[in-house]
């Protein structure tokens, strides 16, 4: 795996993925369009991280130190929202 | 004498340096010249306030220092001062390595800080009026260089993160033969926590300070409410990271006086593997507690009642590692050198600290205290007296290590004993002020506060004057202290079985540990 054949691949993919989220917000959709955007955005994230950082390959501990921060941004996401779902 | 690492002189042998203990010397100036300038400002607020009229600075010139006071004392000395200096100097050491395991990141991160300080200081030519927390919506529309300083920061920000990452992989990967997890010295299990909560805590505020920009620079409303922001949203990602980087600042001074008890007490440490995980308790319960600063900012009564149960967990840890050092004294043969008087000075004005804190994240007396003097006499027990004494316990139980010199002793005790009282005169002061309802950050006041806070003003000058003696110390013993011998203290953790100044490899062979470094009072030194 890998090689330079992957990497375009990826790279292709990372591109069109950001030609459909331009061409996404030109459509109103309301919440969608966040939840349109925001998925995408992570499914080009995950392709960064498994193929050009290598995490796909690496050791469990790599994995787990590279995915503990998903948690704490879950937190900041949970504790703000405690806040402004209930705010009078 | 050898002059182990120090050998090379001349400016490229500390530019271009490779050695983690010149970079960590390096950071130690940096942060201490900081230390110094962020203390003179102090000094001429305190001054200001022995008036409660118009004093000999402008009300606006008073905003403008306490912000630089705060600014450079949070982001240029305290969140570095121990890690990045200390740190870099003892991780390796401690280890038993020879060096980082990123040296060239390190010298890296050493410049991108400098290169952090000179925008900073850039954005300060004008005057810089917000306040070290920067809130919006002032923060998004005063005129000062506000978002200059925030890239300066950003960049200061990025080289604590590198330092982190640094410090990480080193404790993995580094170690020994035979040092295992349960064999690591106290300090690097605090260093270990803090590196954590630098790398997940810092990009937080990087980005924040990136939304602030674009909300400056673009308009585009992330804050303001004409625009469907939110001002609120600014103090959750500000706290978010400022909340758990004030254990940035404390667990490495805590490290370092788990590390000075048990060698000045001849006694193995008390419940080691306690003190080792409540790091870790306390890094993670750090996240949990931001919106305690935010309960009459207008946030919901659900996220304040949540807020305040949680912040009530981080006393538990650190509970811990006080009732640890204190079982660790009991019964011990103590002796009382200067790096032991600050430890327990530490653990003394860290108590007070502590358990004042309760009281502002209870609901109920917050709202009697919030944004009191009581606030700032708090964070001044456990910033001051609790990182800074950490810095200077530390500072001096290794300055032989680091220099090859030892302290005028004498001298290093009558500072601290200066310096401690004046501190306590000055934020008890500071703690019936704000229970009487004195606000902070005010340049004028009520005549009825004006006795306290002659009080608190007179006892700074013995803090500051304690302070210099302390400097003064360290200056001439440089070059007019005894010879170091390589253990004065007779401790056993790695740094003590090498050279003082340690060679620039650190180690003539590299050791291989078969022990914990805490059996004092069992054998004396090691075979
Ligand atoms: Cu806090």
């Amino acid at each position: 795996m890998g090689g330079r054949r992957t990497y375009m691949l990826i790279w292709a993919a990372l591109l069109l993925l950001t030609a459909v989220t331009l061409g996404i917000s030109f459509l109103h959709l309301g919440v969608g369009n966040a939840v349109i955007a925001l998925s995408l955005a992570s499914v080009k994230a995950a392709l960064v991280g498994l193929y050009f950082m290598h995490l796909r390959r690496e050791s469990a501990l790599v994995r787990a130190f590279a995915l503990a921060p998903l948690l704490f941004l879950a937190l900041i996401i949970l504790g703000t929202l405690s806040d402004t779902l209930f705010r009078k | 004498m050898a002059d182990g690492y120090l050998e090379k002189r001349g400016f490229r042998a500390w530019a271009f340096t490779l050695d983690h203990k010149r970079v960590g010397v390096m950071y130690l100036w940096t942060t201490l010249t900081f230390f110094l300038v962020g203390g003179l400002f102090a000094e001429l607020l305190r001054l200001k306030l022995m008036t409660p009229g118009p004093g000999f600075i402008s009300d606006k010139t008073y905003n403008v220092f306490f912000t630089l006071h705060g600014a450079l004392m949070i982001f240029l000395f305290i969140i570095p001062a121990i890690p990045s200096a200390l740190g870099n100097f003892f991780i390796p050491l401690m280890i038993g390595a020879r060096d980082v395991a990123f040296p060239r990141l390190n010298l890296a991160s050493y410049w991108i800080f400098l290169a952090g300080i000179a925008v900073v200081l850039g954005s300060l030519a004008g005057p810089m009026d917000t306040g070290w927390t920067f809130y919006t919506p002032y923060s998004a529309k005063t005129g000062a260089a506000v978002t200059t300083l925030s890239f300066g920061l950003f960049l200061v920000g990025m080289s604590s993160i590198l330092t982190g990452l640094n410090f990480i992989v080193t404790i993995h990967t580094l170690r020994a033969p035979g040092m295992s997890w349960t064999r690591l010295p106290l300090f690097i299990w605090g260093m270990y926590a803090t590196s954590i909560i630098q790398v997940l805590a810092t990009p937080v505020i990087g980005i924040t300070f990136i939304l602030l920009a674009a909300e400056r620079l673009f308009g585009i409303g992330f804050f303001d409410p004409a625009k469907g922001g939110d001002p609120i949203l600014f103090q959750h990602f500000f706290w978010f990271y400022s909340h758990p980087v004030v254990y940035v600042m404390i667990l490495p001074a805590m490290g370092i006086i788990s590390e000075i008890i048990p060698v000045f007490a001849r006694k193995p440490i008390f419940g080691y593997k306690a003190i080792a995980y409540s790091s870790m308790a306390i890094a993670l319960a750090g996240f949990l507690v931001w919106g305690h600063h935010m309960f009459v900012s207008g946030m919901s009564g659900v996220a304040a009642f949540i807020f305040s149960l949680l912040t009530f967990s981080v006393a538990v840890p650190t509970g811990v590692k006080v009732f640890n050092w204190i079982a660790t004294l009991y019964r011990g043969s103590i002796t009382f050198e200067s790096p032991m008087l600050y430890a327990l000075t530490f653990i003394f004005l860290f108590i007070i600290g502590g358990l004042t804190g309760p009281f502002l994240g209870s609901l109920g007396t917050n709202v009697q205290l919030h944004d009191t003097y009581f606030v700032v006499a708090h964070f001044h027990y456990t910033m001051m007296g609790g990182t800074v004494m950490g810095w200077l316990a530390g500072l001096h139980y290794w300055f032989p290590k680091m220099t090859g010199r030892m302290l005028n002793e004498r001298l290093a005790r009558r500072a601290c004993l200066v310096m401690v009282a004046g501190f306590n005169v000055t934020f008890i002061s500071m703690f019936i002020l704000g229970y009487k309802g004195m606000p902070r950050r005010w340049a004028e006041y009520p005549v009825q506060y004006q006795t306290l806070h002659i009080i608190a003003t007179v006892g700074s000058w013995f803090l500051a004057a304690g302070i210099l003696a302390i400097m003064w110390n360290f200056w001439r013993s440089l070059t007019k202290g005894e010879i170091a011998p390589p253990n004065p203290w007779r401790g056993l953790t790695l740094e003590w079985t090498t050279p003082s100044p340690p060679p620039a490899d650190n180690f003539e062979v590299l050791p291989t540990v078969t022990d914990w470094p805490y059996s004092y009072g069992r054998k004396e030194g090691r075979e």
